[in-house]
Formats: structure tokens, C-alpha cells, sequence
């Protein structure tokens, strides 16, 4: 049985994350990861690649770590390249709906703010996925906000069940739903989910999720594990930097919840999520904000961590930052996004979600990541298209 | 010298087979391969564009009348996957090949024996030659031969790792019980790792990381080359047996024989 860190040998395997968080020394790493020393630094670097704990990741966010970050990100290019490869996996964010019945502090969808609201048909979906289609995208993320009714899960698999025949790859970023429900959206034709906890810290998670279903703390943190047990191939996580005082809390927190899916969702590939707070139609501003070598010391922490976890970059970042990033550990990204329902079709009619930070067009992002010698991946399906499957009837 | 390698009805010349991942662009993929020397090719059918309209879709550098462009069903996470993936590359024109890939967990990639056997079995069936990615397991090489394929391919460590031939001792077993050639598959990550496969008589080794993520991979495949060809004439040339004792050429006890 394998233990992420140090202090725990021996103790019975966690069934839930909510177990497995609950064990968590927070105390202790956080004491770390703001005080470690360098020779606490030095050890946790020097050890090889899979055998650093949690431990040590924590060891690796702290001020003493970043001193050392230049160190810390050639060893994370090395180990990202080793595992991925030059290329890097490309997506795109589908908006399906921006109603909301939950009022969560930090978001542009929050019920009580007075945005442009859209909710697509069908028809609409796929004209979006073509749009993204031309553009050579192969995988789509869709995203709604948390409307049982409007965008429950027959609404889910009436969008899914029409991009299928055309979309290679469909991942959900929506509510959190029940296996049964999981599996249905599975069936239907998606094969990923990413969950972002927002924040791991269940106080500040009750005080910026004012409203709504979102509220149910435990619903959530446990979605992943029920979406990887109802088949999804691609399971992300992620943290909301910045929600909560101190990132590193939430830091170790993610950082705990992939290593522990890894291992219970075995079946499944985990990603990691760095998501910033950015400015929203909520005027939401983060106490402390994480800085940019912070979220760089993240990135590399993550890696040197979990070697083999993919970690996606979204355009809530500049482009600047990103194509650092991108040298530095990141396996997937999306580009020339549009975080309003519609928006790729007829932008900016409806409220968006965040603004976008790093506006060049998927063009521009794939020529400059050739540029710095990574191919764009955009054909990776697991589930071949209806004009592939016809192709294959037709010729039997 | 006539040492062809010979897989199922068609005969090589090269003994190091190249994978297509990971690399930083298609025309660098494409001088590699060149470089390398190798007569077949194996690229992941779900990094093909099958309904592709155009663009520069990866087959468009895998010049098919130099090499056997050799589908693998990597992504496949059990037997019916692989075998609809196997289909699907039949219908799209390539050859009736495949690289039997059956890897249900995603961080090693390492392969379901159970799911491959029965793969294997419903390829065959079908007609394709079938080579097979399997753990260092003696007596799954032979099961997978008995149902017909063509090859099996051990792994030398896992894929990607680059940590060389970790399963050195079970890949003897193989190679000495084997009537189909033995290809050492993943984790060979320096020629000297190909040379060492080839020394104790593997009949072929696949490269694809080790290649495409070295700082030079045009440079690399070709060492690659050389390290294949040096291990391979250096099986042919039959190594001397190695020892922990010195082998004295002045015996003390030759008196004797006088």
C-alpha cells in the first residue's frame, strides 16, 4: 500500500478523499511550506522523481523552494518532457449556459448579478462545436453554470448525444452529479469531467457559496471519485488560487486529491487544474493574490509531485505567463476561448464567466507553441466519430 | 549478409521499429524516422485524423511506400476497443497490421495480459498479423503465439521510462522458449539498452520516447541504428560466455594432460 506521505504508515487505506483529507497534517505543512529551510528544500529536490511525498511537495511551495526556482522548473521541463513528450494536448471551452441558481462570491454567473443570461438549444451547440471544428479543434469541454432544471442531466445528454457523432472527445465541466447520473452522461457520450473544488478549505468554501446546491461541500469534494466509478476516462481537479487566504492550503490540498485519485481511480487519466482568481462581472477581488513566480513554483511543485499528472493552463491567464508555463509542466491547453454561452458564434451577447487574460487566436497560440518546439495535439480520441464509424461499416 | 528479420510474409532489413509519439513537430518526426533506418513505423490510431478534409495530418509524413506503417491501438482500455481500433485502421487503407496495445490504466500504461489474450484471439480470427505488447511474461508469450500471432513484444520497462531492460531475465525466458520473433518494446532509453536487447537475441526492439524527446532525436535515431546493428552482430558473432572466475590460457593443471 503506498502512503503520499510521511507519518501514516500503517494506518488502514482511505475509502474517500474526504477520509484521506481529513488525515492531512495541515498544520504541519503549512508550517513548511512558509518556513521549510533550504536544506529541507535541498533533500526534498535531490530525492528522484516519484518518491517525494506530500511532505515534500509542501516543502517545495515555500519561499526557501522558490529561491531555488529555476532549479525547479528545468527538473519539471525534464520530467513533463520524459513522461508527455514535445507536444502539447489542445481543447476548447464550450459555454452551454450561463443561468445559475447558486451565489458563489468570486463568479461572473452568480444569480443575483444582473448579466445577460443564455442558455443554447441544440442546434446552437453544434453550430458552436462546428465553429470550433473549423478551427481544428477535436476536443470540447462543455460548461454550464448550476441550474438543476435548465441544464440538468437531460439537458446534458441531449447536447452531448449531438456534438457525439462529430466531437472526438467531450469532457464536462457542470454540476456535480451521482454515479448513476455519471454514467448516463458517460453513455451519452462524455468522457470527462473536471471538478474544480474551488476551494478545499470548508469554511472559506461555506462563506463564498452563499447559495444554491453548489453549498454541499462533501457532494462535491466526493464528485470525482463517483465520476471516475461511473467509467469517465479523464478526471480534473483544481483549485480557485486565491478563494481561500492562503493558496497553499489549497495548493496541498489538490495536490493530495490527484495523488489520491491516481490510485483509487486507476482506470482513469488525472489532471490538475491552476487556476487563478481573476476579475469577474462579480468584482470579486482575493485578499492575498498569488503571484506569478508563486503559481510558476506551483506548476513545479506539482510536477516534481505527481510526474506523471497533466496539468491544463486556460486562457484565464496573460500570454506571457502561459507560454512560460508551457515549457515549465503544462500537457494541455485551450486557446481563443470564449467564456459566454454562444460567444464563439456571437461574442459577447451574453455575460461571461471570467474574463480572458490571453486574447491571441488558436492560430497564433498553435504557431507559437510550434515556435517553441511543441507540436499542438488536437486528435486524441478514445471514441471514434459517426463518419468514422460509417467509414468502418462501409467498408466491412 | 542475408540476416533478415522476418515478421508473419514479409521480410526487413532493419531490426528497429519506431513509435511516432511525443515528438516537438511532424517534420522533425519525419527526418528521425528517416535517420533510423527502420522499415516499420507503428503511430496510434487516435492521433489519425480519420475524417480528416485536409491539414497536416500525420500520415502525410510517413512516406507508406518506404515503410510498413504498422497501426497500434494505443487508448484502447480493453479487448473490444482494441479490436474496433484494429477494424477502423483496416478500413482506412492501412495494413491489416496491429500493434495489440491494451492499456486499461493511463499513469504506466502498462498492459492487461487477460484483455490482450483475448484481443489476439478475435484479431487473428480476422486475419490480422498481430503483434502483441505484453509484460516480460514467459508464459503469456507463448499463449499469444499459440493463437497465432506473429510476434510478441515484451516491455524492458515501462513505457516512457527510458530506464532500460528491467526485465531482462523474464525477456531471456522469452527469447529462449519463443518460435515467433521477440521484439523488445518500451523503456530502452540509450542504445546501449537496443544493443543489449539485441545481444541476448531479441530479434528486433521498438524505440519511440528515448528518440523523440533527446535533445538531437535525428541524432539519436541514428545511434539507435548503430546500437541495433552492433547488438545484433555481436548475437550473430556469439558473445563469449561470461564468468566470475579469471579462465587461465596457462592452466596449472595441463601437466597432466601431458
Amino acid at each position: 500500500m503506498n502512503n503520499n506521505w510521511n507519518g501514516f504508515l500503517g494506518r488502514p487505506p482511505a475509502v474517500t478523499f474526504a477520509n484521506e483529507l481529513g488525515m492531512i497534517p495541515f498544520e504541519r505543512f503549512l508550517i513548511h511550506a512558509s518556513e521549510a529551510s533550504s536544506a529541507l528544500v535541498d533533500r526534498a529536490l535531490t530525492k528522484e522523481a516519484g518518491q517525494r511525498t506530500l511532505e515534500d511537495f509542501a516543502v517545495l511551495l515555500s519561499p526557501a523552494a522558490g529561491e531555488r526556482l529555476e532549479q525547479m522548473a528545468q527538473a519539471s521541463h525534464e520530467l513533463t518532457v520524459a513522461r508527455f513528450g514535445r507536444t502539447m494536448q489542445m481543447y476548447a471551452p464550450l459555454y452551454l449556459s450561463n443561468e445559475c441558481l447558486s451565489s458563489c462570491t468570486y463568479c461572473g454567473f452568480a444569480r443575483t448579478l444582473p448579466i445577460v443570461r443564455r442558455t443554447l438549444a441544440v442546434g446552437e451547440t453544434l453550430r458552436e462545436a462546428r465553429h470550433l471544428g473549423a478551427l481544428g479543434f477535436r476536443s470540447v469541454l462543455l460548461l454550464t453554470g448550476e441550474h438543476e432544471k435548465e441544464t440538468g442531466v437531460e439537458f446534458l445528454e441531449r447536447h452531448i448525444r449531438v456534438l457525439a457523432p462529430e466531437v472526438p472527445q467531450i469532457s464536462l465541466e457542470v454540476q456535480v452529479w451521482s454515479e448513476a447520473e455519471y454514467q448516463r452522461l458517460a453513455a451519452a457520450g462524455a468522457e470527462g469531467v473536471t471538478i474544480y473544488q474551488e476551494t478545499y478549505h470548508p469554511d472559506t468554501y461555506g462563506r463564498v457559496h452563499e447559495a444554491g446546491r453548489k453549498r454541499r461541500y462533501l457532494w462535491r469534494l466526493l464528485g470525482p471519485e463517483r465520476a471516475a466509478r461511473a467509467g469517465m476516462r479523464r478526471i480534473g481537479v483544481g483549485a480557485l488560487l486565491g478563494l481561500h487566504p492562503d493558496w497553499r492550503y489549497d495548493a496541498i490540498a489538490t495536490a493530495a486529491h490527484a495523488a489520491f485519485l491516481q490510485r483509487h481511480a486507476w482506470r482513469s487519466s488525472v489532471s490538475v487544474s491552476i487556476p487563478r482568481m481573476r476579475p469577474s462581472e462579480s468584482h470579486f477581488s482575493p485578499e492575498c493574490p498569488v503571484t506569478d513566480r508563486e503559481l510558476t513554483r506551483y506548476v513545479c511543485a506539482l510536477r516534481l509531485f505527481l510526474p506523471d499528472v497533466g496539468l491544463v493552463a486556460s486562457t484565464r491567464e496573460p500570454a506571457a505567463l502561459r507560454d512560460g508555463l508551457f515549457r515549465v509542466g503544462i500537457t494541455r491547453t485551450s486557446a481563443g476561448s470564449h467564456t459566454e454561452p454562444g460567444g464563439y458564434e456571437e461574442p459577447d451577447e451574453a455575460g461571461e464567466q471570467f474574463q480572458i487574460a490571453d486574447e491571441r487566436s488558436v492560430a497564433e497560440v498553435a504557431s507559437h507553441l510550434r515556435s517553441l518546439g511543441y507540436e499542438p495535439v488536437w486528435e486524441d480520441w478514445a471514441r471514434p466519430t459517426e463518419a468514422v464509424e460509417r467509414m468502418l461499416v462501409e467498408a466491412r | 549478409m542475408n540476416d533478415l528479420l522476418k515478421i508473419a510474409d514479409r521480410e526487413f532489413t532493419s531490426r528497429l521499429l519506431v513509435g511516432t509519439g511525443k515528438f516537438g513537430s511532424h517534420e522533425v518526426m519525419r527526418e528521425a524516422l528517416a535517420a533510423s533506418g527502420s522499415e516499420i513505423v507503428t503511430v496510434a490510431l487516435r492521433r489519425v485524423d480519420l475524417d480528416a478534409t485536409g491539414g497536416a495530418d500525420i500520415l502525410e509524413f510517413i512516406d507508406a511506400g518506404r515503410y510498413l506503417l504498422l497501426p497500434n491501438t494505443s487508448g484502447a482500455a480493453n479487448a473490444n476497443e482494441a479490436v474496433r481500433i484494429a477494424r477502423l485502421a483496416r478500413s482506412a487503407g492501412m495494413p491489416a497490421w496491429v500493434k495489440l496495445e491494451v492499456t486499461p490504466e493511463p499513469r504506466f500504461l502498462l498492459p492487461d495480459p487477460v484483455e490482450t489474450l483475448r484481443a489476439a484471439e478475435m484479431l487473428v480470427d480476422e486475419g490480422f498479423t498481430v503483434l502483441p505488447y505484453i509484460n516480460a511474461d514467459p508464459v503469456l508469450a507463448k499463449r499469444l503465439e499459440e493463437v497465432g500471432c506473429a510476434t510478441v513484444m515484451p516491455l524492458g520497462s515501462w513505457i516512457g521510462s527510458n530506464k532500460g531492460l528491467r526485465t531482462r531475465d523474464a525477456i531471456r525466458i522469452i527469447i529462449d522458449q519463443a518460435m515467433v520473433p521477440v521484439i523488445v518494446d518500451a523503456g530502452l532509453g540509450a542504445p546501449s539498452h537496443a544493443a543489449e536487447a539485441m545481444e541476448m537475441g531479441a530479434d528486433a526492439v521498438l524505440v519511440n520516447t528515448a528518440v523523440a524527446v533527446a535533445g538531437d532525436p535525428v541524432e539519436m535515431a541514428s545511434a539507435f541504428r548503430l546500437g541495433v546493428e552492433a547488438g545484433r552482430r555481436a548475437f550473430l558473432a556469439k558473445l563469449g560466455p561470461e564468468r566470475d572466475e579469471a579462465d587461465a590460457s596457462s592452466p596449472l593443471t595441463g601437466f597432466l594432460d601431458a
